[in-house]
C-alpha cells in the first residue's frame, strides 16, 4: 500500500506523461490479452466453465464456516499449525512472531498479493529480518524499492531495458545482455544461494483445499517450491476466500485461472503442500503454518459477496482501458485496476479511495473477461452510490448532478434551459465547432465540441409538426 | 395487439444529447421508423433517461427520472432510442433503480421489454432494410460499449449499412475497445480519457476510412472531437443518418 500524499489524479497525470511506462504496460498486458483470447478460443466450454467456477465460489462463500472448519480440522490433522487473523496488522504480527520464534535472520518469499495486502514486506523490514523476494518480478520490484503494479506481473511497469539496467547496478552476477534469457540467468544466480540460506519461507496460496487441509500454489518459475521446501519453516498466508471444497474444484478453477491470467493451458508448477515433512519424506519444512486472514472479507460477505469470487487472475486489468493508460501504481493501492477499485474501499476505506470507483468508463470489458463472472461495473457503481449517500462526493459534483436532475424533472424548465444552453454555446462556435467554452474545459482541453444547431430536436420537430418554419 | 404489431405506435426517445447537439439523428430516426411502418410520436416533455445520475451514484435522482420516463412512455407499443447506452439504461438499469418499489418495479420491467435501441429495432423487430439509399464512402464502425455488452448490438447496424449502395465498410481494429467517453468520466478524468481516445483516433485514422460511424452520440462526439483536434480528415456520423439517406449532410462538428 502506498497511498501517499499525492492524489489519484496527480499520480495518473504523471503516469500518462511516462512513455516508457506505456510501452512496458502494452508489451505485457497486450501480450496477455492476445494469449488469453487464443486460449479461450481453444476452450469451447469456457463459458460453461465460467458458470461452474462462479457456482463453486458462490457455494463456498455461502458455506464459509463449514469449509473453514473442515479445512482447519484437516490441516491440523496433517500436522499444520493454523492461525486466524482478523486484520492485516494481526496477520503480519503472527508471521513475524513465527519468524522470531524460529530465530529467522533471512526469509524467502514467493509472490503473494495477500502478503502485500497485510503489509508483510514492511513488517519484516521493521522486525530486522532480511526479506528475499524469489518471484522474478517481485525480485525486480524489491531491487527497485517499489511495490507491485499488477497482481500477476508485479513488474509490469518496467521494460526489459530498465530491468537490465537495474540488474547491472545491483546483481553480483551481471547479465550478459538485455535479452530476457540473460536477465533471467543473472537473477537465478543471484537468488539461488539465498534460497538455500533462508530460515523461513513464506508463500501465499491460490487454493485452500477443505477436504484435505492442503494448500495449492501455482507459479511459472518454480520459485514457490524453492521457497517452501529448503527452509525449516514454511508460513502460508491466505485470505479465507481461497477455500474450495476439494481438489477437483481447485482444478476446475485452475483451468479458468491460468487461461485468464497468462493464456497458458496450465502453469509450469502447480504444487500442493500438505503439512510439514513426514519421517518418510525426502525434504520439506519441519514446521508448516497457515495464517488465515479475514481483513474485511467477512464484511464483504455481507456487502460485496460477488467480489469474494475473485481468483486474482488479473484479466480485468489487462483489458481495462484506464489501467492500460496509467498502470497499477497510479491507483495507489495494493490491488489496481477494476478488481482493485472494488477492493480498495474495503481495505483502505471509501473516504481515502472514493476516486477509484469513479475512474472507470463502465465499459463492461472487465466483466466480460472475468473468469468467475464478477459484475465489476455494478460493484463499482455500488461504491459510487455509497459515496453519494455518505456525503463523500465533492460539493461541485453533488450540486452539478443534483441541479441538473432538478431541472430534468421539470420538462418545461428543462426545455427552456436547453434553449438557453444552445444559444450560449453558439456564442463560442467557430464554424461547426467549439474549441473553448467556459465550464467545458474538461472537454475542450483535449477535444473539440460540436456546436449545436439553433433549435433543439424537440423544438424543431414540434415546430415543423405545427406547420411553423423549422 | 395484432394491428399494433403491424403498424406499431412507437415513442421516440431522442436522448438529451441528440436533442441539443445533433437533432439530425432524431430526424433520421423518425424517417427510418416511419419507413419501417411505425407510427412515430415524439413526446414533447421528454428530457433525460437519468443515466448521468445513475452512474454518479445519485439513486434518488435516478429513480425520480426513471419514474418520469415511464410515465411519459409506457403507453407506447415500443420505445425506440437512437443510443445503446440510453436504451440500456432503460432496459437493464431501471429495474435496479426502482428495485425498492414493487409497483414501479413492475412498470419498469414492462417498459424494459418494449424498449429498443434504434438499429436493433429496425433490424430485429421490423426486418427493415434501406432501399435506394446511396453513399459513396469508405466507413469504419466503432461499437459502443453499452450497446455491445448490455444489449448485444454488433451485427444489426452492419446489416443495415450493407444495404446502403456504394458504401464500403472497413473493419476497425479494436472496434470493441472503449473510446474513453464514459459519460461524466470524460470530463472528470479528462487526461485519462484523452489518452484513451487518442489511441482510438489513431486506430480510426489507420483504417484509411474517410467516415467513422457508430450508434451512440456521446462516443461519436468524443472521437470526432479528438479526430478534429488532432487534424484528422475523418468525418463522423451516427449510422442512422447514413441509413436514412442523410449521409451527404454535415458531419459532427461541421457547419450546418
Amino acid at each position: 500500500m502506498q497511498v501517499g500524499m499525492t492524489s489519484f489524479k496527480a499520480r495518473a497525470k504523471s503516469a500518462l506523461a511516462d512513455a516508457t511506462l506505456k510501452t512496458a504496460i502494452d508489451r505485457t498486458a497486450g501480450n496477455a490479452e492476445t494469449k488469453r483470447a487464443t486460449a479461450v478460443g481453444e476452450f469451447p466450454q469456457f463459458d460453461a466453465a465460467r458458470r461452474r467456477g462462479r457456482k463453486i465460489k458462490d457455494h463456498v462463500i455461502a458455506n464459509l464456516e463449514h469449509y473453514l472448519t473442515q479445512f482447519e480440522r484437516n490441516a491440523i490433522a496433517s500436522g499444520a499449525k493454523v492461525h486466524w487473523a482478523r486484520t492485516s496488522q494481526e496477520a503480519s504480527r503472527i508471521v513475524i512472531d513465527i519468524c522470531k520464534a524460529a530465530n529467522a535472520k533471512s526469509v524467502t518469499r514467493s509472490k503473494s498479493m495477500l502478503g502485500e495486502e497485510i503489509g508483510l514486506p514492511h513488517a519484516l523490514e521493521a522486525a530486522g529480518i532480511e526479506r528475499v523476494e524469489t518471484d522474478l518480478a517481485e525480485h525486480i520490484v524489491q531491487l527497485a524499492d517499489e511495490t507491485p503494479s499488477h497482481i500477476v506481473w508485479p513488474a509490469m511497469h518496467k521494460t526489459r531495458e530498465q530491468v537490465a539496467e537495474l540488474f547491472k547496478s545491483q546483481h553480483q552476477e551481471l547479465p550478459a545482455s538485455d535479452a530476457i534469457p540473460d536477465l533471467v540467468e543473472s537473477a537465478r544466480k543471484d537468488l539461488r544461494r539465498k534460497f538455500l540460506n533462508a530460515d523461513v519461507g513464506i508463500s501465499g496460496a491460490n487454493f485452500l483445499i477443505a477436504d484435505t487441509g492442503a494448500i495449492c500454489t501455482v507459479t511459472n518459475e518454480g520459485n514457490a517450491e524453492l521457497t517452501t521446501t529448503p527452509p525449516k519453516v514454511h508460513i502460508v498466508t491466505a485470505g479465507i476466500e481461497k477455500l474450495v471444497p476439494s481438489l477437483g474444484h481447485a482444478f476446475m478453477l485452475l483451468r479458468l485461472l491460468v487461461r485468464s491470467a497468462t493464456g497458458g493451458d496450465f502453469t509450469q508448477y502447480t504444487t500442493f503442500h500438505c503439512g510439514p515433512k513426514r519421517p518418510e519424506d525426502a525434504d520439506g519444512p519441519e514446521e508448516f503454518h497457515i495464517v488465515l486472514v479475514d481483513n474485511g472479507r467477512t464484511k464483504m460477505r455481507r456487502e460485496l459477496p460477488e467480489m469474494l469470487r475473485c481468483i486474482r487472475c488479473g484479466a480485468c486489468m489487462n483489458h481495462c482501458v484506464v489501467y492500460r493508460q496509467i498502470g497499477g501504481h497510479a491507483y495507489g493501492a495494493t490491488y489496481p485496476g477494476p478488481m482493485g477499485s472494488v477492493l480498495t474501499p474495503v481495505l483502505d476505506g471509501l473516504k481515502q479511495s472514493r476516486e477509484l470507483p469513479h475512474a472507470c468508463t463502465l465499459n463492461g470489458k472487465c466483466a466480460e473477461v472475468c473468469p468467475v463472472e464478477i459484475p465489476l461495473p455494478s460493484l463499482l457503481r455500488g461504491w459510487r452510490e455509497r459515496s453519494w449517500k455518505e456525503g463523500l462526493e465533492p460539493v461541485t459534483v453533488r450540486a452539478g448532478i443534483g441541479g441538473w436532475a432538478f431541472v430534468a424533472r421539470r420538462p418545461g424548465l428543462y426545455h427552456m434551459a436547453t434553449a438557453i444552453a444552445v444559444r450560449l454555446m453558439r456564442l463560442f462556435k467557430r464554424g461547426g465547432r467549439i474549441a473553448w467554452m467556459p465550464f467545458a474545459g474538461g472537454w475542450t482541453e483535449y477535444r473539440d465540441l460540436p456546436a449545436p444547431p439553433k433549435k433543439t430536436f424537440i423544438n424543431a420537430y414540434h415546430a415543423s409538426r405545427r406547420g411553423a418554419k423549422p | 395487439m395484432t394491428s399494433a404489431i403491424e403498424c406499431p405506435r412507437v415513442g421516440l426517445f431522442a436522448t438529451c444529447i441528440v436533442d441539443v447537439i445533433r437533432p439530425r439523428i432524431g430526424f433520421a430516426a423518425v424517417k427510418l421508423l416511419e419507413e419501417a411502418g411505425c407510427v412515430v410520436e415524439v413526446p414533447e416533455r421528454q428530457t433525460c433517461c437519468g443515466q448521468p445520475a445513475f452512474n454518479s451514484g445519485a439513486t434518488k435522482q435516478t429513480a425520480a427520472l426513471a419514474r418520469q420516463f415511464i410515465d411519459q412512455f409506457e403507453a407506447f407499443d415500443y420505445i425506440v432510442v437512437p443510443s445503446g447506452s440510453c436504451a440500456a439504461m432503460i432496459k437493464a438499469h431501471y429495474c435496479e433503480a426502482l428495485a425498492d418499489d414493487h409497483e414501479w418495479l413492475e412498470r419498469a420491467t414492462t417498459i424494459a421489454a418494449k424498449t429498443w435501441e434504434l438499429m436493433s429495432f429496425l433490424d430485429e423487430v421490423r426486418g427493415y432494410r434501406p432501399v435506394g439509399i446511396e453513399l459513396e464512402a469508405t466507413a469504419t464502425y466503432h461499437d459502443s460499449c453499452s450497446g455491445l455488452r448490455e444489449l448485444g448490438i454488433l451485427e444489426q447496424p452492419r446489416r443495415l449499412l450493407k444495404a446502403v449502395d456504394k458504401l464500403k465498410l472497413q473493419p476497425l481494429p479494436g472496434n470493441d475497445v472503449c473510446c474513453g467517453f464514459g459519460g461524466t468520466f470524460c470530463v472528470k478524468y479528462s487526461a485519462i480519457s484523452n489518452a484513451i481516445v487518442g489511441e482510438k483516433a489513431e486506430a480510426i485514422d489507420g483504417t484509411g476510412a474517410g467516415l467513422l460511424l457508430g450508434g451512440d452520440l456521446g462516443c461519436l462526439m468524443n472521437m470526432a472531437g479528438k479526430l478534429s483536434r488532432s487534424g484528422s480528415k475523418v468525418r463522423v456520423m451516427h449510422a442512422a443518418e447514413v441509413i436514412a439517406g442523410m449521409g451527404d449532410g454535415p458531419a459532427i462538428g461541421e457547419e450546418e
